[in-house]
């Protein structure tokens, strides 16, 4: 092996990866907050929705999650803007993420609401509640601390997931890392380098996690 | 010269479909037996092994796939072996597998009762025996529909192997795109096929798991 490594070349591009590092940063955080929205708005329609209604949530969750990101991405970026829907690559970077988040958050919710148990429910009923204020008030924070694990497991993924949005061109961490990789040539340094500021995310998104579920679920008083 | 995407793009789709279902098989049986060791590591009664057995799982699991490949892609010529994108897609789904497969199983094994082991030990079987003839084949049935539901994610991932130039049904869908350019034909065709071999499998796990609840 006659290969002399130069992680140095990448020191001139500190500005490139910061900001790629910030995109992604907030491409996972708009992510998180709408995939969440539509999750909780699915997972009520799949246990709770009228007929109709209940069928489109399940067709929608069962046909994001056995299709590949990158072809929902494609579909999105490339095929929408031949029905006259065009968006920036960010826009479908961040439109097809919460999507695909939308679908498995709503599957893991609904596993929450269902660990549920009846007579929460009933007592909440019992209590003058209607159907939307047990759901608020009783059912979601209970299911919300049951799956925490599992959904912040799912946020972790979907952070890592955000490098599939640099093929269609959204200007986040991964793209930066081929954008130095066109710039040096030090291919095998450059994702080296760029692969293990991805497991630092990891670790830092963990430790934030944790401490979340420590001040919302250990701290508070039990209600 | 732009042409039409007729019936003959469709079976070309289907045949690059093969590649996609190889490409999955070869990482499950490479990544299968890696996990196997990597699950039992985690589980023996020695500190060191544990810890090697979850530093690699963590360092798999923390790190994007995309980000793997290019590494065993643009890696293996740094070494001066010059392989191809199928050696560096197999190398990385492989890994990939091996690290969620062995904490799937670790699962499974650790879901056996604790009486299991007592009990086969007291028959005067050694660990490895027991683990082989009492632990196992307990813990195999668990994980079954697990790991066909893992199968689903592994069949999803393979299409980021277009990334590296690896032709199988996304990469094929992109060069019909390029040919037809009717993006979506083409790709509501690619995801169509992808929906059909994914849900199969997800449809399967759950049933497997109904099966194995019903059971006991």
């Amino acid at each position: 092996m006659n290969y002399s490594f130069r992680f140095s070349s990448l020191l001139a591009y500190r500005d490139e990866i910061i900001e790629g590092l910030l995109l992604t940063l907030q491409l996972s955080a708009a992510t998180i907050l709408i995939g969440l929205v539509i999750g909780v708005v699915i997972a009520a329609l799949r246990t709770g929705g009228p007929g109709p209604l209940r069928s489109i949530a399940t067709v929608y969750v069962e046909t994001i999650r056995n299709t590949p990101l990158l072809v929902q991405l494609f579909i999105i970026f490339f095929g929408l803007p031949s029905l006259g829907l065009r968006f920036t690559a960010n826009e479908a970077a961040l439109i097809g993420l919460s999507i695909n988040l939308g679908a498995y958050s709503a599957e893991i919710i609904r596993a929450g609401i269902e660990s549920v148990r009846k007579s929460q429910i009933e007592a909440g009923h019992a209590l003058g509640l209607n159907g939307y204020q047990v759901f608020r008030h009783v059912v979601l924070f209970q299911a919300l601390k049951a799956i925490y694990p599992a959904l912040t497991s799912q946020f972790i993924l979907l952070m890592l997931m955000t490098s599939i949005v640099s093929t269609i061109g959204a200007n986040e961490l991964f793209h930066q890392a081929s954008f130095i990789d066109s710039r040096t040539f030090r291919s095998f340094e450059v994702y080296t380098a760029i692969t293990l500021i991805y497991l630092g995310l990891t670790l830092l998104f963990r430790g934030v996690f944790a401490a979340i579920y420590w001040c919302v679920f250990v701290r508070r008083p039990a209600r | 010269m732009i042409r039409e995407f007729g019936f003959d793009d469709v079976l070309f789709l289907l045949l690059a479909a093969r590649w996609t279902i190889l490409l999955t098989l070869a990482a499950m049986a490479i990544g299968g037996a890696v996990a196997l060791v990597v699950a039992i590591l985690r589980i023996v009664p020695f500190r060191p092994a544990n810890w090697l057995a979850i530093g690699y799982i963590n360092l798999v699991q923390g790190t994007p796939i995309l980000g793997q490949l290019f590494i065993f892609f643009f890696g293996f010529s740094v070494f001066g072996w010059n392989v191809g994108a199928w050696t560096a897609a197999v190398t990385t789904f492989s890994i990939y597998a091996s690290a969620y497969l062995a904490e799937i199983w670790r699962g499974g094994l650790q879901s056996v009762p604790k009486t299991q082991w007592e009990s086969s030990a007291a028959l005067g079987l050694n660990y490895l025996q027991r683990l082989r003839y009492v632990i196992i084949p307990q813990a195999v049935r668990i994980n079954i529909p697990p790991t066909v539901g893992f199968l689903v994610q592994l069949v999803k991932n393979t299409s980021l192997a277009s990334v590296i130039g690896f032709v199988e049904l996304s990469r094929a869908g992109q060069m019909l795109n390029n040919a037809t350019f009717a993006p979506m034909a083409v790709y509501l065709t690619v995801a169509a096929i992808y929906f059909v071999i994914c849900f199969s499998l997800s449809r399967a796990s759950q049933r497997l798991e109904g099966r194995i609840h019903v059971a006991r």
